[in-house]
């Protein structure tokens, strides 16, 4: 029971955060300078989702985490298929780890 | 006449809402590793399975539900567990802020799902995919993510880890490769779309290993001060070319 309380908490939490721009941004327009500093949100959180977590997505064997980085922007410098790009880091992070005898 | 356009309105919409299916297959697969990983520690936790499935479907928020588990380990209070849930999952707060600006919110009915969906993957995805946002199509990217998360959840509690070892922990990738590979087109095009992601993900990098704020805070610092670096020192001009 007390468990449930906790997830109904944790969700009202989680939700709120999620759904209040949303009503807000639909009734009023953001101010220029909130907006100026939205435009930027997208690369900013992209680059902050990526590092550091992508170097410790292995824990205990970054250089598998690295190879799958390496991977990743390989292939997607080339190839647009996003779908691509993730079989490729996964299969290079696999091959390091099978031969580190992971 | 009235019917025929509804009904072809509808056909629209289920059309755009498989689009968003067949999108959201990279995240589909990225969420798996880790959802079944939730579901066997949450077992090992000694959570039931439906708290386990709740857990899932009602937060859909990987990391905090993780944190949580550790918290309820460690017998940390209900109330402190949503207090710390709530910081480490706000960064959602400047995603949907962003969000907000680029989706069809005119049409409010569908805001609540839309913005119940909304996960760093899929608030990637649309920030930089620009070329498809309709309600349904977003939708259908948004849960078919959810039901990935929701039955890898159930999955991993029953049958623990079904997935091999080695593949498991690579797998561990995917969404990484997800980020980057949403990532590097858009640095291709725009150089200060690059050198603001290097900031976010440097500060990012150097508060977590000085550890100056709980994980959550980390981030969103992290991405306002890079945002706000853009904000201040790109002009008009050149914010055109992102």
């Amino acid at each position: 029971m007390n468990t449930i309380l906790l997830i109904v908490g944790m969700m009202s939490v989680t939700f709120l955060p999620r759904y209040l721009p949303f009503i807000a941004f639909s009734r009023l327009k953001p101010p220029r300078l909130i907006k100026r500093l939205l435009r930027f949100i997208p690369y900013a959180a992209l680059g902050a989702l990526i590092l550091p977590g992508a170097t410790m997505a292995v824990p205990g064997y970054p250089w598998a985490a690295i190879a799958g980085v390496v991977a990743a922007i390989v292939c997607s410098w080339f190839r647009k298929e996003i779908i691509l790009t993730v079989l490729f880091s996964v299969a290079a992070t696999f091959l390091v780890l099978y031969f580190s005898g992971y | 006449m009235m019917i025929n356009n509804s009904l072809s309105a509808q056909t629209g919409q289920i059309s755009e809402l498989r689009q968003g299916m067949m999108a959201s297959l990279p995240i589909f697969i990225g969420y798996i590793p880790v959802a079944v990983t939730f579901g066997l520690l949450a077992k090992s936790t000694g959570v039931t399975l439906i708290e386990a499935f709740l857990f899932s479907a009602l937060v859909f928020a990987g990391a905090s539900q993780f944190m949580a588990l550790q918290l309820i380990q460690f017998g940390v209070s209900p109330m402190q567990i949503v207090t710390v849930t709530f910081i480490m999952n706000f960064r959602h707060f400047l995603m949907s802020s962003y969000l907000s600006t680029i989706f069809p919110i005119n049409d409010r009915s569908w805001l609540p799902l839309i913005s119940f969906g909304v996960t760093d993957e899929s608030f990637a995805y649309f920030s930089t995919q620009k070329q498809n946002r309709r309600s349904h199509f977003i939708m259908g990217l948004q849960y078919s993510a959810y039901v990935s998360w929701v039955g890898g959840t159930v999955i991993g509690y029953l049958f623990g880890a079904i997935i091999p070892r080695t593949l498991q922990a690579s797998m561990g990738m995917a969404l990484y490769a997800l980020f980057i590979a949403l990532l590097i087109p858009e640095a291709k095009k725009s150089l200060p779309a690059t050198i603001i992601a290097i900031i976010g993900g440097l500060v990012h990098s150097l508060l977590t290993w000085f550890k100056f704020f709980s994980t959550g805070w980390n981030i969103i610092i992290a991405i306002l001060v890079a945002a706000g670096i853009g904000a201040l020192l790109m002009d008009e001009e050149k914010e055109e070319c992102l």
